[in-house]
């Protein structure tokens, strides 16, 4: 199948999609979902008390795809292990970075939690680490916020990242070793700001991340929140978007490539009120070996007020073996016509023969044509950062994980094509 | 010194109807320094052939030989036959998102030439060639054939050819999309390539105002999947004079005669049996 879909109409499942009319149903979905308990995204439930969040079993809509079983730990308040990890902020000259104690009234202005994981660490974090970015700043090197755990530390993180009105910053969170981690960032750019947040899991093969990332979106402020997930035993991720005035715009891009064993999760939700503001969100993934398991959740919702609205939702998934599972879920509901467009698509998909054919008619070998296939499959992306050597560290690290398994793995997968 | 060698092709493909024999017997030889036209009405087959001779899975061999020097191409996967000297310039060039053009160029002419560029003359060399094809040096960062028009890709195309430098070169319509401007910078290409003497040219057309800019020495007229008449140039003049309805009708009677050849056959076959 087809797995490029820079320009439709191609072969696995672009849906164009009709604006409706204010009056029409409320929700759109096209996901295949066998249970949507909400009437509309917006009515998830969101609050800072453990008990509004039972307990996941599996069953619910948000944890369907999810292996709870391995997380129950994380489900119940456990103070975090200080001593089996550290976080490091690098920050350049003119950013204000803080300890502040677990109440400290400026946390949870951004957001609130979304799930039982997030609810857990909001009310079992002992710290948080604000990161300030003054108005007016410009930064020419970005702020590194490095976690590196041990021993599976357990962790319930909090950092808030505040950028100033017409300030432009990049702030990368990285996070590396082994942990168990619930986790809450709150991102929030001021009026005409342009702040990119890069967030990076290269965490040992052992280490589990539950984390909620919320974003507010200023007066046209720009925002790019990029997720790039390649390690860890189990991933989770929920980034959340909310406008605090028109003229936004948010761009939400991710990579993950998912290995044997590994479950990364990807969720959005971009909710749209403010008029004139657009959003663009494109998650890209591969997939090898047995039980690789990605899931994607795209959830956009057009409120009745968000007029001039323009957003897109695109998640490819590039499947390099047998016995890996990508799940694709995006979902758009829209309350008003008064939009200029919505839309999404969504493919998985092996490789593209013709791309392939195209390389190998140039004399370049199968295996070589395959792995500059996946490399500019990635590379789309990982360009988009806005730092060069994390993204040629990124590179390298995607390389290495396609060399090691490049002619073993990807040889049955092409069998199996043709 | 290289040799084409095409011995009665037989080339199907599978259909949702089932299979579909598209070329039913092709003869044809090319050497290099010869330039060959394949001229042929839409669904004769032209693009077929260009497709089959490069290995495009798509379609399967079922009957006969092509052999470049001797050695049998049709054992051979896509790129061995790129590196055996075959080269394709595509009708419709696929884009490559995330590969550089600069990157491409570099890690296909290792492949072909078993060994790295030396970097300084490569470097020439790729800017020269883009100079002459009128290519933007900007090009070079782009991706494959990413958000090219028509007429670049085909200027890519030959742009390839001319760094590659194969034994034998497919031009499978290139001349089509082109407006008259981009048709001349292409040609003159083309003509580059063909006048260094080493390449044997296939040029596959529906056109014959491509032949204005590059001679053949031979016209081959492709109906129904396989040449019905060979000739030089003057072939050309006149389809572009008369266009293919006698080769159509010709087509119609040997479709015809060859069923009859079919029944001889079944005749035949018991008593081998």
């Amino acid at each position: 199948m087809a797995v490029e879909l820079k320009k439709p109409p191609v072969a696995g499942g672009v849906t164009p999609l009709a604006t409706k009319k204010p009056g029409a149903d409320q929700a759109h979905t096209d996901s295949g979902a066998t249970f949507v308990p909400d009437q509309s995204r917006a009515e998830r439930t969101r609050s800072f008390d453990l008990d509004a969040f039972p307990v996941p079993n599996g069953r619910e809509e948000d944890w369907r795809f999810t292996p709870v079983k391995e997380l129950a730990d994380l489900f119940q308040p456990a103070p975090t292990e200080g001593e089996k990890y550290r976080q490091d902020v690098n920050a350049p000259a003119g950013v204000k970075t803080s300890k502040v104690p677990a109440d400290d009234e400026r946390l949870g202005q951004v957001g609130t939690p979304g799930d039982r994981a997030a609810a857990v660490a909001w009310n079992a974090k002992d710290q948080a680490t604000i990161v300030k970015i003054p108005s007016g700043t410009e930064l020419g090197e970005a702020v590194r916020v490095v976690l590196t755990a041990s021993d599976e530390a357990r962790i319930n993180r909090h950092v808030l990242i505040e950028a100033g009105h017409h300030s432009k910053a990049i702030v990368a969170l990285t996070h590396e070793g082994s942990a168990r981690l619930t986790g809450n960032v709150e991102i929030s750019a001021g009026d005409g700001a342009d702040l990119t947040v890069v967030t990076i899991q290269e965490w040992d093969d052992e280490a589990v991340q539950l984390d909620q990332h919320d974003i507010l979106v200023g007066r046209d402020a720009r925002v790019r929140h990029i997720a790039i997930t390649l390690g860890g035993k189990v991933v989770r991720l929920s980034t959340n978007v909310r406008y605090a005035g028109p003229g936004g715009s948010v761009e939400c891009l991710g990579v993950y490539f998912t290995d044997a064993g590994q479950h990364q999760e990807h969720r959005l939700f971009v909710d749209h009120e403010p008029v004139h503001c657009t959003s663009n969100v494109e998650y890209r993934g591969a997939l090898q070996g047995d039980g690789a398991h990605s899931v994607w959740v795209g959830d956009v919702l057009i409120r009745a007020a968000a007029h001039a609205t323009d957003t897109y939702e695109l998640n490819r998934n590039l499947v390099l073996t047998d016995g890996a599972r990508a799940d694709s879920v995006p979902n758009l509901e829209i309350e008003t016509g008064e939009i200029v467009g919505a839309g999404h698509a969504s493919a998985t998909g092996r490789f593209d023969d013709e791309q392939l054919f195209y390389l190998q008619a140039r004399g370049i070998p199968e295996h070589e044509a395959r792995r500059l296939v996946v490399h500019g499959f990635f590379a789309g992306i990982i360009n988009r950062i806005g730092l060069p050597g994390t993204q040629a560290h990124l590179m390298a690290r995607i390389e290495k994980e396609l060399a090691d398994s490049i002619d073993s793995a990807f040889e049955p997968a092409a069998a199996a094509t043709r | 010194m290289a040799t084409l060698e095409i011995r009665n092709l037989h080339v199907s493909v599978e259909t949702e109807q089932g299979t579909k024999e598209i070329l039913r017997g092709v003869d044809l030889t090319v050497r290099s320094g010869e330039t060959h036209a394949i001229m042929g009405p839409n669904g004769s087959g032209k693009s077929t052939l260009a497709y089959s001779i490069a290995g495009h899975p798509k379609y399967t061999v079922t009957e006969g030989t092509v052999t470049l020097d001797g050695e049998d191409v049709l054992a051979m996967s896509v790129d061995e036959r790129a590196r055996a000297g075959v080269f394709l310039a595509m009708q419709y060039p696929v884009e490559v998102p995330g590969v550089t053009v600069s990157n491409f160029l570099r890690t296909a002419k290792t492949a072909i030439d078993g060994q790295a560029p030396k970097l300084r003359t490569w470097v020439k060399d790729v800017k020269n060639a883009m100079t002459e094809l009128k290519i933007d040096p900007a090009f070079a960062e782009r991706n494959v054939n990413e958000g090219f028009s028509g007429g670049e890709k085909k200027r890519f195309e030959i742009l390839q050819m001319e760094l590659l430098k194969p034994s034998v070169a497919i031009l499978d319509e290139t001349d089509s999309g082109l407006d008259v401007d981009a048709l001349r910078i292409v040609s003159e290409g083309v003509n580059r390539v063909i006048a260094s003497g080493d390449v044997g040219c296939l040029l596959i057309t529906h056109y014959t105002r491509i032949l204005r800019y590059i001679k053949p020495q031979f016209v081959h007229v492709f109906v129904n999947g396989r040449v019905v008449e060979e000739g030089g140039p003057e072939l050309a003049d006149e389809l572009e004079e008369n266009g293919y309805d006698r080769f159509l009708a010709a087509a119609g009677a040997a479709a015809e005669t060859g069923a009859v050849e079919q029944v001889d056959q079944v005749t035949v076959e018991p008593a081998n049996a």
